[in-house]
């Protein structure tokens, strides 16, 4: 990390790696003597197993109301049924169907944010990386003043204008979540882009374009990765607060943030309403974090601390 | 070290500029305002009216440049729903939230740093591994949740605190542990990080060959040293937090400025959306300016940028 950034920048950077190649089997190897990648790794495979098998695996229709069967609590409460394992909500779906459907629009939200702010971002990091003075001044101004803006607060007003709904908060979300890409693809195409093989690209002839798609791309890809993993995270925990607070994906889908906002006036007395999907949301942002972690320690042992 | 002020207070300046134009264009994308101000009830002939008496009718440029003069001086125009002037409306909010973020990043330092200097110092022990597990699981909670979780326990269980409200010094207990358990990561790591480095320090080294004692050249030679960059980021979390209140405010209702920004977002009430945007932006640019400032004098290599 240069030591000339502002703060701001350092703060948004603080788990950047820098690039690394290395070998698939030292990867593997490393991955399978990595306890924490390991664990977390199995929790997100099985996640996304179950979100894709969603309608095999959920035993009811997530949006079948039954006001008859409002409010049962879990099977492991006197009062609960095996027919509804996790209990039913307010309107009698069952708890457990929309906990799995819910993990579905958490993964499709994080995927595809990451995708936009990923691609957002690494078009920026990797120009000011590369092309350095001017362009770098410019992009470097344009991490700051994201960096600047309150990200909750502008989150819930864009999505706000654009209209709630879940295509819209994929688009906020997706607009506003470069920051730690760029800072990150940034420094790691400044630290290559002295290599000689960067020098000999250019001493052959190879376009600017050539060079960043096959030379710097793919050698950036690591850390990239690791922020990839992270900020999907972010993504994901984002959505949660903004469907809590009622303005990211609307009812009736199964948002696990929406399930505990529409929980919260029966917390005091069935806390589980609220305690299953928080539960949920904290396992799957755990294993993706520890999956991100880890790839950072196999991928450059030399930034392990 | 002047030239370095100047240069940063230029980009804190434009940084700033910058965010007052996304300020201005968040309320003029938020749909027609004559139309909003003159009420659904108007026939066009009072839209249009409207639409001269508030100036709408200019270009906007000269809009912009209008609001900004008048924002320069504290003025942010009416709110749509409160009918009462934003800058009223926010100075009366403003404690609330300031409280609440000071006294969260109180708690997170104080549990952070300490966490970080003996996971530090324990380097690689059980203590450095809870320490660092403690940082995992700590990202994966989301705000919101952990607030519900905590009145769960100790406001609805055991009753030793409010469940919300700003009525006491006990009703910020709660809403602060939820804002600053956020901040706690992020120092703990710089915190270990920091200290990990000074340790290996020759005068650490020339310290403990002096045969002071291990408690004296941790406390007193390498703490003051590993501190600096915390200070700089304690800075830019107090930003964040102000911005992330908004999400404990809506748990705990408490009538801070997130709490406002959020009721007037589900209002369509854009001018104090566009004022709580700006103000929060204008606090962390100058704190991240400041920050860069003190981190240049404590520390001469920063000044070369």
């Amino acid at each position: 990390m240069s030591e000339t950034l502002p703060s701001a920048l350092k703060a948004a950077s603080l788990d950047q790696a820098p690039p690394r190649r290395s070998a698939l089997s030292t990867f593997l190897v490393g991955s399978l003597g990595h306890g924490g990648l390991m664990a977390g790794a199995i929790v997100l495979a099985a996640i996304v197993l179950i979100a894709l098998a969603a309608p095999l695996v959920a035993p009811h229709d997530p949006y079948a109301q039954n006001l008859a069967r409002r409010l049962i609590p879990p099977v492991w409460d006197a009062r609960g049924t095996w027919d509804h394992i996790l209990g039913t909500d307010k309107l009698g779906r069952d708890y457990l169907s929309r906990l799995i459907y819910g993990a579905r629009i958490s993964l499709l939200i994080g995927s595809v944010t990451v995708l936009i702010s990923g691609t957002i971002g690494t078009a920026i990091g990797v120009c000011a990386g590369y092309f350095g003075g001017r362009v770098d001044a410019v992009l470097s101004y344009l991490v700051t003043t994201r960096l600047a803006l309150p990200v909750v607060l502008v989150a819930l007003a864009s999505a706000a204008l654009v209209g709630s709904s879940l295509q819209g908060v994929i688009v906020v979300l997706g607009l506003l979540l470069w920051d730690r890409f760029a800072v990150v693809t940034r420094a790691a195409t400044q630290q290559i882009a002295g290599s000689d093989y960067i020098a000999a690209a250019k001493a052959i002839g190879c376009s600017t374009p050539r060079i960043v798609l096959t030379e710097i791309l793919p050698n950036i890809l690591n850390p990239l990765i690791v922020v990839a993993t992270l900020e999907m995270a972010h993504a994901i925990l984002l959505e949660a607060a903004l469907s809590f607070l009622g303005l990211g994906v609307q009812p009736p889908l199964p948002s696990w943030g929406l399930m505990i906002s529409e929980g919260k006036q029966y917390m005091f007395f069935s806390p589980w309403v609220i305690a299953i999907p928080a539960v949920a949301l904290v396992f799957l942002v755990l294993a993706i974090n520890l999956v991100g972690d880890g790839l950072r320690d196999v991928t450059a042992p030399e930034n392990r601390n | 070290m002047l030239a370095f002020t100047l240069r940063r207070l230029v980009v804190a300046l434009s940084v700033a500029f910058t965010v007052s134009v996304i300020a201005f264009a968040l309320l003029h994308l938020s749909g027609d305002l004559a139309i909003t101000i003159a009420g659904p009830e108007a026939s066009p002939a009072q839209v249009e009216e409207v639409r001269h008496q508030y100036g709408l009718d200019r270009p906007l440029p000269i809009q912009y440049l209008d609001w900004l003069w008048h924002a320069a001086h504290l003025d942010f125009g009416n709110s749509f729903f409160f009918r009462e002037s934003v800058t009223a409306l926010i100075s009366e909010r403003m404690p609330v939230t300031m409280r609440l973020g000071a006294i969260a990043l109180t708690l997170s330092l104080v549990v952070a740093v300490p966490l970080g200097v003996l996971a530090a110092v324990y380097r690689g022990t059980a203590i450095d591994r809870l320490a660092l597990s403690f940082c995992v699981l700590g990202q994966a909670i989301p705000t919101f949740c952990l607030g519900l979780a905590l009145i769960i326990v100790f406001a609805v269980n055991l009753r030793w605190l409010p469940v919300s409200g700003t009525a006491t010094w006990q009703s910020y207990v709660l809403p602060s542990v939820a804002l600053g358990w956020y901040a706690i990561p992020a120092v703990m790591r710089l915190s270990r990080n920091g200290m990990l480095e000074v340790l290996s320090q020759d005068y650490i080294r020339t310290a403990r060959a002096k045969g002071l004692s291990p408690t004296k050249v941790v406390l007193k030679h390498a703490l003051r040293n590993a501190i600096i960059p915390v200070v700089a980021l304690a800075a830019v979390q107090f930003g964040f937090m102000l911005g992330g209140s908004i999400v404990v405010e809506a748990v705990f209702s408490m009538h801070g400025i997130g709490h406002l920004a959020w009721e007037a977002i589900s209002r369509n009430d854009f001018p104090v959306v566009q004022a709580v945007v700006l103000i929060l932006a204008g606090i962390y640019i100058t704190l991240t300016f400041l920050a860069d400032v003190v981190n240049a004098l404590l520390d001469p290599r920063m000044r070369v940028a």
